[in-house]
């Protein structure tokens, strides 16, 4: 322990800011993927946010001709009951965007906080959430959320409840494994010593420190976390008939997809141009953090 | 070698009861009643008591809890609550060989588009091959394996009319009819793990053909191709068992949702339709059955793992 390598360089290194600036930017003009995902990705939460302005009809009415395949009125065509799909696919996305986002927040900030806590104290309280932490991590995420809304029952807030609760072993393992290597650091030595309280340790010297590959897991969760609940949406465990999702509305289009093909199409190229922008962004981000996928297992101690 | 299995098998044992526990204690935590929504129309609160009594959920939970676990150790599962109370195994038991065909053949699509795609990119990295490539396991990963199998109900089944659109044939019909309602939903399935497996080959691939037994066996005079595929691709192999895991556990959360598009009654449809109905006997016995593939293909991956590359076995 007497001088320690730095595993992850740029995690750790103090970087001039400027320096780092113009690395991310030249990285992003470099990177023609990640260009066209950030526009993408800047339309769909446009389109979401302003989703009254911008679609051409009220996604609930029910005033237009049934089944009408694309045209010039309808670009997406209308659905079985005389809605407009264009519409109900950008009311669509403020769910999608909506539970991806809130979901993954409230999954890092209770995953982060316990693998904080299991890396900075150990002990019981480490074998106690680790062990819990290895139960999950035995499942893919999407069975852990269907066993929680088994559990909690359907409905959007339980959803969200299960995605997020389904996501949280993923922060947590990251999280705990850079607290194992940052905290017998230099830096954080010095500040114990100059009597900082464990909390603020935590917060002001473990954690900025350990930001990078919670970033980049955070990303790809978004996108994982959006396809899991057009999922739990498709199967019926998910939002009240009537709202427009992706998931639902393509779980409705399944009664009447021999005649009408464009309600089984457009809802998931929404779905996929979504998440394929997502995780082509946040390919971008593991380059600019340079975090490598191997570095994020979490295996310490 | 022993002790190692041993451990692992006592730690398997561990996790399925402790995924057990937390399912039965966690379904009766939970407000709602299921006799209520059963005897929802007939509207006699002494229904309710006695079919409370009949099934003995007025017991104390922990006495319910004990009988549920001895009934589960000696293979009784309970029966759906609804109908003819069908015994919950006997429900499992016809599901359980459907989700394995599903998977089984979604694992052999998945190896036969990953592991020509692997090879190529690695053998000509960088060229437009391998971007397409890679591109294309983007888009996988990025598709809804449910939308997918939609599409493809769309394409290949109301357009083309090659394919029936939804249901099973098991595999007593003759091997022509199961394999024509099981490759829509084993391709929507397989899609996004041979993204997965393409990638994990590629890089391996890469790897070995830096190490120096390659250049000795060019250096040799050996063919290239015969040097990619005895030499390389064997190696290369190694770390992709460790996926074979993964792999699993990805096409049975495929299954659970692409079964319900094709109306496959699997493990995923009798799970779905008994959340939906709160059916608890069947939600609880379709997650323990679900779960112990899990744990057993996780148990089978490392055992074999071991044998395969004997240095993993120490820890």
């Amino acid at each position: 322990m007497a001088d320690p390598v730095p595993l992850r360089p740029t995690a750790v290194q103090a970087v001039p800011t400027r320096r780092k600036r113009a690395r991310w930017l030249k990285l992003l003009l470099a990177d023609r993927r990640a260009l066209i995902s950030l526009v993408a990705l800047v339309v769909l939460v446009g389109a979401a946010a302003l989703a009254p302005y911008v679609s051409p009809a009220d996604p609930t009415s029910m005033e237009f001709g049934m089944m009408s395949p694309p045209s010039w009125a309808h670009p997406f065509g209308t659905d079985d009951l005389g809605r407009d799909l264009l519409s109900r696919v950008i009311y669509g996305a403020r769910i999608s965007l909506f539970v991806g986002i809130v979901t993954v927040a409230s999954s890092m900030l209770l995953g982060v906080i316990m693998g904080v806590l299991a890396g900075y104290y150990g002990g019981w309280l480490d074998t106690i959430i680790m062990r819990y932490i290895d139960l999950q991590w035995a499942f893919p995420n999407f069975i852990i959320a269907v066993y929680l809304v088994a559990v909690f029952g359907t409905g959007l807030s339980n959803v969200i409840i299960a995605v997020a609760l389904a996501f949280l072993d993923d922060f947590a393992r990251i999280a705990r494994g850079m607290v194992l290597t940052i905290r017998e650091r230099d830096y954080v030595e010095a500040a114990r010593a100059l009597g900082a309280s464990d909390v603020r340790l935590m917060l002001r010297h473990i954690l900025p420190n350990s930001m990078a590959p919670l970033i980049v897991q955070a990303t790809v969760s978004v996108s994982y976390a959006i396809l899991a609940e057009a999922g739990l949406s498709f199967l019926g465990l998910g939002v009240k008939a009537s709202t427009p999702t992706w998931g639902l509305i393509l779980s409705d289009a399944r009664s009447f997809i021999s005649r009408a093909w464009w309600l089984g199409i457009f809802p998931g190229v929404a779905i996929m141009v979504t998440v394929l922008s997502i995780n082509f962004f946040g390919d971008y981000l593991r380059d600019v953090f340079d975090v490598r996928e191997t570095s994020v297992e979490g295996e310490g101690a | 070698m022993t002790t190692y299995l041993l451990k692992r098998i006592v730690a398997a044992i561990v996790v399925m009861w402790a995924v057990a526990t937390l399912v039965f204690f966690m379904l009766r935590a939970v407000p709602g009643d299921p006799l209520q929504a059963m005897l929802f129309d007939i509207g006699d609160p002494h229904a309710a008591d006695v079919l409370r009594h009949k099934y003995g959920l007025d017991k104390p939970v922990y006495v319910q809890y004990g009988l549920w676990m001895w009934n589960v150790v000696h293979g009784d599962l309970g029966a759906s609550i609804y109908g003819s109370r069908v015994p919950v195994t006997q429900i499992i038991s016809e599901a359980l060989p459907r989700t394995m065909s599903l998977a089984l053949l979604a694992f052999v699509i998945a190896m036969a588009i990953a592991v020509p795609a692997g090879i190529i990119s690695a053998v000509r990295k960088n060229s437009p091959l391998d971007h397409g490539f890679t591109f294309l396991a983007f888009l996988g990963l990025s598709m809804p394996d449910f939308w997918l199998g939609i599409v493809l109900i769309i394409v290949f089944a109301v357009h083309l009319r090659w394919l029936p659109a939804i249901g099973y044939a098991p595999l007593s019909d003759g091997f022509i009819p199961w394999f024509r309602h099981l490759i829509l939903p084993a391709t929507a399935i397989g899609t996004a793990f041979s993204a997965i497996l393409a990638r994990m080959i590629r890089s391996s691939m890469l790897e070995v053909m830096k190490m120096d037994f390659i250049t000795v066996a060019r250096s040799k005079g050996l063919v290239e191709d015969r040097v990619v595929l005895k030499h390389a691709f064997r190696n290369a192999l190694i770390p992709v068992v460790t996926v074979v895991g993964i792999a699993f556990a990805l096409l049975m959360a495929g299954a659970v949702v692409v079964e319900n598009v094709f109306a496959i009654k699997g493990l995923g449809r009798v799970l779905i339709q008994g959340i939906l109905n709160r059916d608890y006997p069947v939600v609880q016995g379709a997650i323990l059955v679900v779960s112990a593939i899990f744990v057993a293909t996780n148990l089978v991956v490392d055992v074999l793992y071991t044998f395969i590359d004997p240095r993993i076995r120490l820890r």
